[in-house]
């Protein structure tokens, strides 16, 4: 087999003529509309909790825990990777695919043990968010304090 | 000094080697797929009993290469090797698969092709005269792949359609000399082919260059065509890696016809099964062919056919370093039963 640089463009190219692409329009249909009716049920849970006497701050803290608890059940479950295939970003994107992101790791990695299984990978596919997450805002915050104020 | 060798990768065996028995053992899905009837050993239970993927990995193993030294009508004592790999870190799934048979050991590391070169290594041995016989096989399983390759099983993510399925359980044979059964007679090895692929969902595309090498290399050896043999199998290109196999080989003026096929092909319904490219992993190969084709040969219904597993050398930390993934093939020539020995 030709191994030489153009050879190699060739092929790339011929590989995407054969692979077929993901269906981008029907995934970003199916996330808009599965995203959005997670976010419609947040904001039914908070309107649900604003009906008791708690702070704002509170109602929204309360929202956030009862998705991210409905979310580690359903992966504790195995119900999260079946919705996550069919809605997509729609399941990733909110508060539920973080705590996704968290949960299922824990799980996978409890095998090894407490410690260097489940403690040490809980992060593994949030970390990076966590990290860069935390720099983002620093880096937003040292902006917004030059220039926003 | 007498050669065996014909061509630059070709090695043709003085005496053809017996493949004594075939056993097969799968998973729940693959149970469900087409092949289903053609394996011998069909589990439910995704952890086959055991509390953890890797340990139920290792009892697929334990329990197939069992079957088939059973199969042959012979005990474990009498295999002088056992040559077998898995996709496993330190192919951990074989040795804990193996270690209480304690017979001499060989690990081998071949990512999915681990079948092809079990079985070319083994089928050398014999004609070296260094074995009598040689239990030889693969084994992956699905929760264990993704672990240890891709995320955890519990994130939601979505599946290009080039991804494909990694196959659960394991296929093995023994090999010998004499009696009946289907013969290895010559072997290709195959070259490590990069093309520069680094798309690991597209597993297809990064071994086809070498699945069509290795083809080419075979047909140049032996002087032979598609038209001389019934069947040319390759091992997990799944639907679009087969594809591109025949537009390279088209290139280079060979054709293949619908003689040629894919075991990632035919162990899954690619639309029932939603296994999107195909199936993959050491046992994809290892099972259709003990499960389907061994079965297929013994009714000489296929006289000769090429077996070309394939594999997708990586690993986890040369794919985050910006590594493309090389690819390999390693063929062998089976032919059905001799006629007047039965």
């Amino acid at each position: 087999m030709d191994t030489s640089q153009e050879s190699k463009k060739q092929y790339e190219k011929m590989v995407e003529t054969v692979s077929p692409n993901s269906p981008i329009l029907k995934n970003c249909l199916r996330a808009f509309f599965s995203g959005g009716a997670i976010c419609a049920f947040g904001e039914g849970l908070y309107l649900y909790y604003s009906t008791f006497s708690f702070a704002e701050k509170e109602v929204s803290l309360l929202v956030s825990i009862t998705l991210i608890a409905i979310s580690a059940v359903l992966t504790a479950f195995g119900i999260y990777p079946k919705l996550g295939k069919h809605c997509g970003a729609g399941t990733i994107v909110p508060i539920t695919g973080f705590a996704n992101s968290v949960a299922s790791p824990a799980i996978e990695f409890k095998k090894e043990g407490m410690i260097l299984g489940m403690g040490a990978k809980m992060f593994l596919v949030a970390g990076p968010v966590i990290v860069y997450g935390t720099l983002s805002s620093v880096l937003v915050g040292i902006v917004y304090y030059f220039l926003g104020r | 000094m007498e050669t065996k060798r014909i061509g630059k990768q070709t090695v043709r065996l003085r005496e053809p080697v017996v493949i004594r028995a075939a056993a097969s053992t799968v998973g729940p899905k693959e149970a469900e797929g087409p092949l289903r009837k053609y394996f011998d050993e069909t589990v439910e239970d995704i952890f086959y009993g055991e509390t953890t993927w890797e340990k139920a990995e290792s009892h697929f193993v334990e329990k197939n290469m069992r079957l088939a030294v059973q199969k042959a009508d012979l005990l474990m004592e009498d295999m002088d090797y056992i040559l077998c790999g898995d996709l496993l870190n330190q192919c951990s799934g074989s040795i804990f698969g193996t270690r209480q048979f304690k017979r001499p050991f060989f690990g081998l590391f071949g990512a999915c092709s681990t079948m092809g070169e079990a079985m070319s290594l083994g089928a050398m041995l014999i004609d070296g005269g260094f074995a009598k016989y040689v239990l030889a096989g693969a084994s992956s399983h699905f929760c264990s792949a993704e672990k240890q390759f891709r995320a955890p099983l519990g994130l939601g993510t979505q599946r290009p359609p080039t991804a494909s399925w990694t196959v659960t359980g394991d296929g093995a044979v023994v090999l010998g000399k004499g009696g009946y059964g289907p013969v290895i007679t010559e072997i290709t090895t195959g070259k490590t082919v990069d093309m520069g692929i680094t798309d690991a969902n597209n597993m297809g595309a990064a071994m086809a260059p070498a699945a069509a090498d290795l083809i080419l290399a075979h047909f140049l050896d032996t002087g032979r065509s598609c038209a001389d043999y019934d069947a040319i199998v390759s091992g997990d290109l799944g639907w679009y890696g087969r594809d591109l196999v025949v537009e390279l080989l088209e290139k280079e003026g060979c054709h293949l016809d619908e003689r040629y096929t894919d075991c990632g092909i035919q162990i899954f319904n690619q639309r029932l099964q939603d296994t999107h490219a195909g199936g993959s992993g050491c046992a994809c190969s290892a099972v259709t062919f003990c499960g389907y084709y061994y079965k297929m040969l013994m009714e000489r219904k296929i006289r000769r056919m090429l077996f070309l597993p394939t594999g997708a050398l990586m690993s986890q930390t040369s794919a985050q370093q910006g590594e493309s993934i090389p690819g390999i093939a390693h063929g062998l020539v089976i032919e059905c039963p001799p006629k007047e020995e039965k």
